[in-house]
C-alpha cells in the first residue's frame, strides 16, 4: 500500500494521470488516435500533431515557470509573441531575397533580439522600480499588441520563405522541427537551472525574497534575467506561430496563450504564490492543455466547447490542489476553529519545537 | 518614576499639516486622475480647437456605460485585494442569452433580469472558490471567464440581432438640451456608482470590503465576516457584468460570442487609473469612473486625431505605467 | 481577598498529532486584576491562550465565562463572550482610521446607512475612557505600533470585553511607550476588566501585574500572588532543572575584556541612520564576544543592520580591519566577511521549503554566484561539519527546514553563517523562542569559536545571557549607545540597568 501511497504522493502524479486518462478516452472513442505514419521522412498522426502544436506553449510556459516561481507573473508573453512574429515577417517581407537562409537568420535573430529587449524592460519595472508584476507586465500588454500593430500597419503581412515554413512545417529525423526546437530548449533551460544554483536561487528568491538578500542572494540580477528569458522565449514562440501561417497578425497572435501558459505551469504543480518549481511538471502540463485541445476536435465535440473543459479542468485541479477542500473531502479533524491559518501555523510551530 | 498620573498625551501635537497630508494621502491617486481628466480636456481644447463640448461629455458618458458598470463591480473586487478576469466573457453570455431568450419570444421583463442573473451565476461560482475553498482570485476569475466564455460559445457561435424596444430605449433614447444629453443607460450607470459609493462608504458590508484589503488576518481576528464579504465582492461584479452585458447588446443591438474581448483588462486599467492599488486597501469609487472617462476621453482623441486605434493601446499603456510608478513612489515615501 | 471569577479554564488538555500541548492546565482570571502568564518556550502558553480566544478548539475540560460554559467556533465567537485580544503585531487594519478601527463591526447608525459623526465621536469617547487623545479621523497607519496597540485596547471597550488578553504587547515599545500601555491597562483594571498579560520581561510582570501562573512542559506549575513570588524562585518554577546547567556556564564566561592588541575587526565612526539610530562608535576585536545590551527599542537590531548592510546608512564610516570599507548590501558585507543571523528566523531567516541542506549552503552559494554550484563534495563537507558540531536533530540534510524544531532551525541559520568563514559573526537573538537545552548548546558553540579567533557582537534581550558571554558590553538606550562596560568581574545584570535608569533621572533632572 505505502507504494500506492508514494506514486500518487509524487508531484507529477496527478498531471500524469490527467494527461493518460484523456489519451485512453480519445483512443477509446477512435483507435486511430495512437496510430503514426511515416510520409516523405516524417512522421505524422494525432500524437505528432498534438508534440508539434504543443511547442509554442511549450515555450511560453517555460519562461513563465521561471518567472512565477520569482513570486511574479508575466502577462504580456502573448503581446510579445506578437510583436517578434511582426519584427521577423516585416524585415523578410521588406527584403528582395526571402527565401535567402541569411535573411531568414537575421530576421529570427532581430525578432527575438526585440524581445529580449521587451524582456529587459518588463525585468526592469520589477525588479528595479520594483513595480508589482502584474501591473508591470499588464503594460506591455497592452503597449505590446500596440507595438505590434505598428510595426504591420495594421496589416497581416504575409511572406513566402522556405527556410522560414521549415521551422514550423518541417521534420527533421522524423519528429516535427517545432517540437524539437521546443524540446531542445526545454532541456537546455532545465539543464541551466539544476545544474547551477539557478534552480535554487530561483526558489529561494521566491520563498522568501528578505531572507535571500540578507543571504547575500543578488536577486535583482536573477529576477531581471527571468524576465529577460521569459521575453526571449515568448519571442520564440512568436516566430514558430508566424512560421506556422506564414503571417504576421498582430491581432490574433498569441491571443490568451498567457492564461493557458498560467494554467499549464499551475497543472504541472507550480504554486502560483511562488518558491518551488517544476519544469517537468509544465512540459505535462502544457500535454494536458494541447491534448485536451486535439480531443476536442478529434472527438468531433465543437471546439466552441474548449472554454468549457478548460473551466472545468481548471476548477478539478484547484480543488485537488486546495487545501480546505482536501480537509473538507476527508473531513479531517483539525483543531482549527474559524482561525486563520496563520495564527495557527505559528502555534503548531512552536508545539513541534517542543 | 510616578506612573500614576495620567501619562502625558503624545498625541496632540500632530500638526494641522500632518493631518491633511495623512488624509490626502489616500485621495491623491484619485485627484491625480481628475487631474490628467481636466488636463486632458485643456490640452485637447488648445490643440484642436473645438474639442470640449457638451456634445463631447455626454458622447464620453454615452460611449461607456458598460465600462463604467465593469469598473463598479472590478473596484470592490481590487479592494479586497482580488481580481475578476471573467467580466468581459460574461458580457458575452450574457448578451448572447438575451439574444436567444428574446428570439424565442420571451418579453424583456423576464429577458434582462436573466442576462443580469447569468453574470451573477458566474459571479457566485467564483465567490465560492475564492471565499470557501481559498483558491487564488486570479486562478479562480480564470476559470469563471473560460466558464462564460464557454457558455456564450455554446448559446451560439455567431452574431445574433437582438431587436427588442426595451433594450433599446437604454441607450436609444435620450434627454438633454443644448448639446447635453444623456440616455438611461448612462443614467443606470451613474445611479450605480452612486449606491456603490453609498455601500462602500455608509455600509458595514462595505467597510469589512475595506478591512478585508488592508488587512485579512486583521480582519478576521476582529471578528468580521471576511469570507462572507469575499463571497460577495464577486457575486457584485458578476452581477455588475451582466448589467454591463444588457447596456453593451444595447449599444450593439446583438449578442457576439466575441464581445467583450479584453474588457476585463480595459475595466482594471481604469480601475488603477483612477487610484485604486492593485495590492488592496484603498480606492475610491468616484475614482473608477474617473478612470474610465479618462479612457474613454484617450479613445475619442485617438479618433479625433485620426490616427490609427492601436495607439490606444499603446497610449494606455504609458499612462498605467506613469500611474503606477506614481502610486509606488507614493507608497515609498509613506511606508517602505 | 479575591475578586469576582470573570474567567475560567479548567483541567484543559489539547493534543497535536505527536504532542500533547497542554495537559489539565487551569488558569482563572479575576475582575479588576492583572494576571501573568509565564513559561519558557514550549510551555503551552500560547496554546493555552489560543484556547482561550476562540483559535483552537479544546480536546479536554471547559471554558467558562461570566459562569456560563462556552465552547468558542472561532475568534468572533470568543470575542462576543467577552474576550478581547491584542496581539503582537496588533492586528488592526491600517488602511482605515484610528475611529474605524475602533468601532469596526459596531459601527453607528443613521437614518442612511453608518453615520460617520456618531461614529467618530464613539470612539474619541472610547478613546477618553482610557485617557487617550487620538483623533479618531485619523489614518491608522500614520501612527507608531505603540498607539496602535492602545488603539486596539480601546476597541476592547467599545466591545464591553470583560476579559482583555495582551499578547507580548511590550516587545517592540521603548521605554515611554511601555509606561504608556501599563498606565491604560491599569484603567482597564480600574473598570473591573481581567486582564491576561503574556510577556517574558520578567521587570514588566512585576511591575505590572497582582498574580502570575507558571506553566512548565504543558502542565501548570501553580498560580501565586506576584508578591509572594520572589524572581529566582519564579524562574526556578519555569526552568526546573535547568537552572543549574545555566549557572555552569556563567561559570566559564567569567571573562576580562581583551586587551586591546592587534587590529579591530570592526570599528565604526558615527554610523547612523535617521529614524533608526543616532551615531554610534564601536570597535570589536578579533576572539572578541561584544554585547549589546538594551530594552527593545533602544536600537540595537537597527544597530548591527547598519553594520552588516542590511540598511543604508546615512552618515559615518566603518572600518573593517582598518580599512574604510562601504558596506552598502548584505552582499557586499558578506564578500567582507562579515556574517548576519536576523532576529525573525521565519521571515528573515529560513527558506522554509528548502531541505536543510540548501538552507545551510544558501549563502556560501550566494557568495559564488548563480552560474558557479558548490561542489557536491563542499556541500556534504559543509553539511557534515555543522550539523555535527552544532547537534541539529533530526541529522537529515534533505528534510525540509520548515519541519524542524525552533531550535534546531535556528542552528541551521547559524550554520549557515558561519559556513561563510566569517571574521565577524553578528548574532541577533539567536536563542529566542529555543528550548533552554538548545539555548545551552548554541551559547557553548559561540564561546568555542570566540576562543577560536572569531568576533563576535551578540545581541540578546536577556541580560543575563549577555553578560554570561560577553567579554565587553554597550548598552543602548533610545537609539544610542549610552555605555561602555569592560571590566570582566564587574560585568553584572544589575550594572546594566542601573546605567539605564541611571541616565534616564539624569535627563530628566536636565
Amino acid at each position: 500500500m505505502t507504494m500506492l501511497r508514494r506514486i500518487t504522493r509524487h508531484p507529477l502524479f496527478w498531471p500524469v494521470f490527467a494527461l493518460v486518462v484523456l489519451i485512453v478516452v480519445n483512443t477509446i472513442s477512435r483507435p486511430s488516435f495512437l496510430s503514426i505514419t511515416v510520409k516523405d521522412g516524417g512522421l505524422y498522426g494525432s500524437l505528432i500533431d498534438i508534440l508539434r502544436n504543443s511547442s509554442q506553449l511549450m515555450l511560453v510556459s517555460l519562461g513563465m515557470t521561471l518567472v512565477i516561481a520569482t513570486r511574479g507573473i508575466d502577462l504580456s508573453v502573448g503581446a510579445v509573441l506578437a510583436v517578434s512574429g511582426a519584427v521577423s515577417l516585416t524585415i523578410i517581407g521588406s527584403s528582395d531575397t526571402p527565401g535567402d537562409l541569411g535573411t531568414v537568420t537575421v530576421a529570427i535573430l532581430t525578432g527575438l533580439l526585440v524581445t529580449l529587449v521587451l524582456g529587459i524592460w518588463n525585468g526592469f519595472l520589477v525588479s528595479v522600480v520594483k513595480i508589482q508584476p502584474i501591473i508591470a507586465t499588464l503594460l506591455l500588454m497592452f503597449a505590446g499588441r500596440g507595438i505590434a500593430m505598428l510595426i504591420t500597419k495594421g496589416q497581416i503581412t504575409t511572406i513566402t520563405s522556405d527556410p522560414y515554413r521549415y521551422l514550423a512545417s518541417g521534420h527533421l529525423l522524423g519528429l516535427p522541427v517545432a517540437f524539437l526546437i521546443a524540446i531542445v530548449v526545454v532541456v537546455l533551460v532545465s539543464l541551466v537551472v539544476r545544474r547551477t544554483a539557478l534552480g535554487m536561487l530561483l526558489e529561494a528568491v521566491g520563498i522568501n525574497p528578505e531572507a535571500s538578500r540578507l543571504a547575500g542572494v543578488q536577486s535583482r540580477g536573477i529576477i531581471w534575467m527571468v524576465y529577460a528569458l521569459s521575453g526571449v522565449l515568448a519571442g520564440l514562440a512568436g516566430i514558430l506561430y508566424s512560421s506556422n501561417i506564414m503571417a504576421a497578425d498582430a491581432n490574433n497572435a498569441g491571443l490568451n496563450i498567457e492564461l493557458d501558459a498560467i494554467l499549464a505551469v499551475v497543472i504541472g504543480g507550480t504554486s502560483l504564490m511562488g518558491g518551488k518549481f517544476s519544469i517537468s511538471g509544465t512540459v505535462v502540463g502544457v500535454l494536458v492543455i494541447q491534448t485536451l485541445t486535439t480531443s476536442i476536435t478529434f472527438l468531433g465535440v465543437p471546439p466552441a466547447v474548449t472554454p468549457l473543459f478548460k473551466a472545468l479542468v481548471v476548477i478539478v485541479i484547484c480543488l485537488v490542489q486546495s487545501q480546505k477542500a482536501r480537509d473538507m473531502l476527508f473531513s479531517r479533524r483539525r483543531h482549527r476553529t474559524a482561525a486563520p491559518a496563520a495564527v495557527v501555523a505559528e502555534a503548531e510551530t512552536e508545539a513541534v519545537a517542543r | 518614576m510616578s506612573v500614576q498620573t495620567a501619562p502625558a498625551l503624545p498625541f496632540e501635537d500632530r500638526s494641522v499639516l500632518t493631518r491633511v497630508k495623512s488624509a490626502a494621502s489616500a485621495w491623491l491617486p484619485v485627484l491625480a486622475a481628475l487631474a490628467i481628466l481636466i488636463l486632458m480636456l485643456v490640452a485637447g481644447q488648445l490643440y484642436f480647437g473645438d474639442f470640449v463640448s457638451p456634445r463631447l461629455i455626454s458622447a464620453l458618458f454615452d460611449n461607456n456605460p458598460y465600462l463604467i458598470v465593469l469598473a463598479i463591480g472590478m473596484t470592490f473586487v481590487i479592494i479586497t485585494g482580488g481580481i475578476d478576469l471573467s467580466v468581459g466573457s460574461v458580457i458575452a453570455f450574457s448578451g448572447l442569452l438575451g439574444a436567444q431568450l428574446f428570439a424565442a419570444g420571451l418579453p424583456a421583463v423576464i429577458v434582462l433580469p436573466l442576462m443580469v442573473l447569468s453574470g451573477t451565476v458566474i459571479g457566485v461560482i467564483i465567490g465560492v472558490m475564492v471565499a470557501v475553498f481559498d483558491i487564488q482570485p486570479f486562478i479562480a476569475s480564470l476559470a469563471g471567464m473560460f466558464l462564460a466564455r464557454g457558455l456564450a460559445y455554446v448559446t451560439s457561435l455567431k452574431s445574433l440581432p437582438i431587436k427588442d424596444d426595451a433594450l433599446n430605449w437604454l441607450l436609444g433614447e435620450s434627454w438633454g438640451a443644448g448639446g447635453w444629453y444623456v440616455t438611461p443607460g448612462v443614467v443606470l450607470a451613474l445611479v450605480l456608482v452612486a449606491v456603490a459609493t453609498w455601500m462602500l462608504h455608509y455600509t458595514r458590508f462595505g467597510r469589512t470590503v475595506y478591512a478585508v484589503g488592508g488587512g485579512e488576518q486583521s480582519a478576521r481576528l476582529m471578528g468580521l465576516a471576511v469570507d462572507r464579504t469575499k463571497f460577495l465582492v464577486y457575486v457584485i461584479s458578476g452581477t455588475c457584468a451582466g448589467i454591463g452585458g444588457v447596456l453593451f447588446a444595447s449599444y450593439t443591438q446583438s449578442g457576439n460570442p466575441l464581445a467583450g474581448l479584453g474588457m476585463e483588462l480595459q475595466a482594471i486599467a481604469a480601475v488603477v487609473i483612477g487610484g485604486t492599488i492593485l495590492t488592496g486597501g484603498s480606492g475610491y469609487m468616484i475614482g473608477s469612473l474617473v478612470g474610465v472617462l479618462v479612457y474613454g476621453l484617450i479613445q475619442i482623441a485617438i479618433t479625433y486625431m485620426s490616427v490609427d486605434s492601436w495607439w490606444t493601446y499603446i497610449v494606455i499603456g504609458i499612462m498605467l505605467l506613469v500611474f503606477v510608478v506614481f502610486q509606488r513612489a507614493l507608497s515609498a515615501r509613506r511606508g517602505g | 481577598m479575591s475578586n469576582d471569577i470573570v474567567a475560567e479554564l479548567r483541567d484543559i488538555s489539547i493534543s497535536f498529532p505527536g504532542v500533547k500541548a497542554l495537559d489539565g492546565v487551569d488558569l482563572v482570571l479575576r475582575a479588576g486584576e492583572i494576571h501573568a502568564l509565564m513559561g519558557e518556550n514550549g510551555a503551552g502558553k500560547s496554546t493555552l491562550i489560543k484556547a482561550l480566544t476562540g483559535v483552537y478548539a479544546i480536546d479536554a475540560g471547559t471554558v467558562t465565562v461570566d459562569g456560563a460554559a462556552r465552547r468558542f467556533t472561532g475568534t468572533a465567537d470568543a470575542q462576543d463572550a467577552g474576550i478581547a485580544t491584542v496581539y503582537q503585531e496588533v492586528n488592526l487594519c491600517e488602511n482605515l482610521t484610528v475611529g474605524e478601527n475602533v468601532m469596526l463591526g459596531r459601527e453607528a447608525r443613521g437614518p442612511f446607512g453608518i453615520s460617520w459623526r456618531a461614529t467618530h465621536a464613539r470612539a474619541a469617547e472610547a478613546l477618553a475612557g482610557l485617557g487617550l487623545r487620538i483623533d479618531p479621523r485619523s489614518l491608522l497607519a500614520s501612527h507608531s505600533l505603540a498607539v496602535q496597540q492602545l488603539v486596539a485596547i480601546a476597541r476592547a471597550t467599545v466591545l464591553d470585553s470583560r476579559v482583555l488578553v495582551l499578547d507580548e504587547p511590550t516587545s517592540s515599545l521603548d521605554r515611554g511607550e511601555v509606561e504608556q500601555l501599563f498606565a491604560v491597562v491599569r484603567r482597564m483594571r480600574e473598570r473591573g476588566v481581567a486582564v491576561l498579560f503574556v510577556s517574558h520581561f520578567l521587570d514588566q510582570i512585576y511591575e505590572l501585574c497582582d498574580r502570575i501562573t507558571v506553566l512548565r512542559n504543558g502542565r501548570l506549575v501553580g498560580e501565586y500572588p506576584t508578591e509572594d513570588l520572589p524572581r529566582h524562585e519564579l524562574i526556578a518554577k519555569m526552568l526546573g532543572r535547568e537552572v543549574e546547567h545555566l549557572d555552569e556556564i556563567g561559570e566559564r564566561a567569567e571573562r576580562a575584556a581583551l586587551p586591546a592588541a592587534g587590529v579591530p575587526v570592526l570599528r565604526t565612526e558615527n554610523l547612523a541612520r535617521k529614524g533608526a539610530v543616532e551615531p554610534f562608535d564601536i570597535t570589536i576585536l578579533p576572539g572578541e564576544i561584544v554585547g549589546f545590551a538594551g530594552l527593545l527599542g533602544s536600537g540595537r537590531t537597527e544597530s548591527a543592520r547598519l553594520v552588516y548592510g542590511a540598511d543604508r546608512a546615512d552618515g559615518g564610516t566603518i572600518r573593517l580591519g582598518d580599512r574604510i570599507t562601504k558596506v552598502t548590501s548584505p552582499r557586499t558585507a558578506l564578500a567582507h566577511r562579515l556574517a548576519f543571523s536576523s532576529e525573525d528566523r521565519r521571515s528573515e531567516g529560513i527558506i522554509a521549503d528548502l531541505t536543510v541542506r540548501e538552507n545551510l549552503v544558501l549563502a556560501v552559494q550566494a557568495k559564488r554566484g548563480w552560474w558557479r554550484r558548490v561542489p557536491k563534495a563542499q556541500q556534504d563537507a559543509i553539511v557534515e561539519r555543522y550539523m555535527t558540531a552544532l547537534g541539529v536533530r533530526p541529522a537529515d540534510p534533505d528534510a525540509l527546514i520548515r519541519n524542524l524544531s525552533g531550535g534546531n532551525q535556528q542552528k541551521v541559520l547559524l550554520g549557515r553563517w558561519l559556513a561563510t568563514e566569517p571574521e565577524l559573526l553578528i548574532l541577533d537573538e539567536p536563542t529566542r523562542g529555543i528550548d533552554v537545552g538548545a539555548k545551552a548548546e548554541i551559547q557553548t558553540v559561540i564561546a568555542d569559536l570566540a576562543a577560536d579567533g572569531l568576533a563576535v557582537l551578540f545581541i540578546s534581550s536577556e541580560l543575563e545571557e549577555v553578560v554570561r558571554l560577553s567579554h565587553r558590553i554597550y548598552v543602548l538606550r533610545d537609539r544610542r549607545i549610552i555605555g561602555e562596560i569592560a571590566d570582566g568581574a564587574d560585568i553584572d545584570v544589575d550594572r546594566i540597568v542601573a546605567l539605564i535608569a541611571d541616565d534616564r533621572s539624569g535627563e530628566k533632572a536636565a
